[in-house]
């Protein structure tokens, strides 16, 4: 059984290598591979959301990693996302699929603000 | 010996808050101010031993008692500024213990744990239930409401309460108020009450006599402390309208884990001490975040404030307390900080 398994890991893992290389490759696949080189990250660290304005291009995945000993959230002020409460070294990551200003903030400190705008 | 205990306290004091105002002269300019409410630190200045005569004299009316707030106690906070808050807890609550009289009750003004977490409650419920006064009345910090909207607090804490949490009692011819100012933050706003609680709150003092002492407490300042840090509460100025025909109305908040005072007419704010960790005075760092402080000083910089209510003069004395009086309370230490 699990000699099994491990053959067929073994297998997959090599075809699912060439399947990703063939699709990198393709000319057709353009709408979601060409930002995946643009992710972006913010850090909170001393209550602050780090850069406060980012700007990205659409699909960007942004990740928040929260560097203070404090816990804070990342929530969307038009419910856009929200993050779960982020913890010391927590991260939480979004993607977006459209162009615009996303405005968001901390629940709990709300003094503390961020924009991201894809574009 | 109680002046050198004293004196090292507002040394300390003086060196956290670095500016330049002396803590007793404070006192001494709140004491001119004439507000009827005095404010001292355990171990006692010349304003509270007058405080403590008229006390003596008015003994024998009854109707005077004693309350404890405590605050900020973030059960779950593990990191260097404080890693055991559940021991510093146990501290304040042993410190309550040993008072001469039981306070008739605790009021906690909130952050009762850090990531309101099941367990967390249960750690402080555990350790309250140590308590000598069995009657505790709770209002929410942010940190109490961070993932189900404060459901899990007011299922817990909030029987009887009101909205998120809101509430107010008699006691002994004292109407107090509890608040909440930390659910449904808006972004780039600070504390927060609400339309729906200010409108409960005009309503429920309505109709009362202006020479009832009224004690408000919440979590967030009700008075703008530092905007910048969000140390205070938007809509305060409205709650405060309503109050404004009384003759004695005290502010007790918590959140920003230091001693804060200010008087305005009437009114005497008050903001307590956290029993886990010390936060930076307004400015003097990056942000609000944890203050590390050396081992043997976490707890002068950690305590719990007992409130005293002399019938004779309808007052209420404020003293702040240390949780180490004279460095000598080993008892419930934090294992050392690991901070600098």
């Amino acid at each position: 059984m699990t000699r099994n398994n491990v053959w067929v890991a073994g297998l997959a893992v090599p075809v699912m290598i060439a399947m990703l290389l063939l699709f990198a490759g393709s000319p057709s696949v353009t709408a979601n591979d060409q930002p995946s080189a643009a992710n972006a990250e913010v850090k909170i660290d001393n209550f602050v959301f780090g850069p406060q304005t980012l700007t990205v291009p659409v699909g960007a995945t942004v990740t928040w990693t929260n560097k203070d000993d404090i816990p804070h959230t990342s929530v969307s002020t038009d419910g856009v996302f929200k993050s779960k409460v982020l913890d010391t070294d927590e991260k939480f990551s979004y993607t977006f699929t459209k162009a615009g200003e996303y405005s968001y903030y901390c629940t709990i400190h709300p003094k503390m603000t961020g924009k991201v705008v894809v574009q | 010996m109680p002046d050198k205990k004293q004196d090292l306290i507002d040394q300390k004091l003086q060196d956290l808050n670095n500016d330049g105002v002396d803590r007793r002269g404070f006192l001494k300019c709140m004491a001119w101010a004439g507000t009827g409410l005095v404010w001292t630190l355990s171990g006692g200045i010349p304003m509270s031993r007058a405080f403590a005569k008229d006390h003596d004299q008015s003994a024998t009316k009854g109707g005077d008692f004693t309350f404890v707030q405590i605050s900020d106690s973030h059960i779950g906070f593990n990191k260097p500024a404080n890693p055991d808050v559940t021991a510093t807890l146990q501290t304040a609550i042993n410190k309550i213990n040993a008072m001469p009289h039981t306070p008739d009750f605790i009021i906690h003004t909130g952050d009762l744990s850090q990531l309101s977490k099941p367990s967390e409650f249960d750690t402080l419920d555990q350790v309250l239930k140590g308590a000598s006064a069995k009657d505790i009345h709770f209002v929410p910090g942010e940190h109490d409401m961070l993932s189900d909207n404060g459901e899990q607090f007011l299922q817990r804490y909030g029987k009887g309460t009101k909205g998120t949490g809101w509430s107010s009692f008699d006691h002994k011819g004292v109407h107090f108020v509890g608040l909440v100012n930390v659910a449904n933050l808006k972004a780039g706003g600070m504390g927060s009450l609400g339309h729906e609680q200010l409108e409960w709150l005009e309503d429920d003092l309505k109709g009362r006599s202006a020479s009832t002492p009224i004690v408000l407490y919440a979590h967030i300042p009700l008075w703008t402390i530092y905007p910048d840090w969000g140390w205070g509460t938007d809509d305060s100025e409205q709650a405060l309208s309503y109050v404004k025909r009384f003759g004695s109305v005290t502010v007790l908040n918590g959140h920003i884990h230091q001693i804060m005072q200010k008087v305005e007419g009437k009114v005497s704010f008050h903001t307590a001490m956290s029993t886990a960790f010390p936060q930076p005075a307004p400015g003097t760092a990056a942000s609000a975040g944890p203050m590390k402080v050396p081992a043997d000083q976490l707890q002068r910089v950690l305590g719990i404030t007992d409130v005293n209510y002399l019938v004779s003069g309808r007052s209420l004395a404020v003293v702040d307390s240390p949780l180490g009086d004279s460095g000598s309370s080993a008892s419930g230490n934090g294992g050392g900080p690991g901070g600098s």
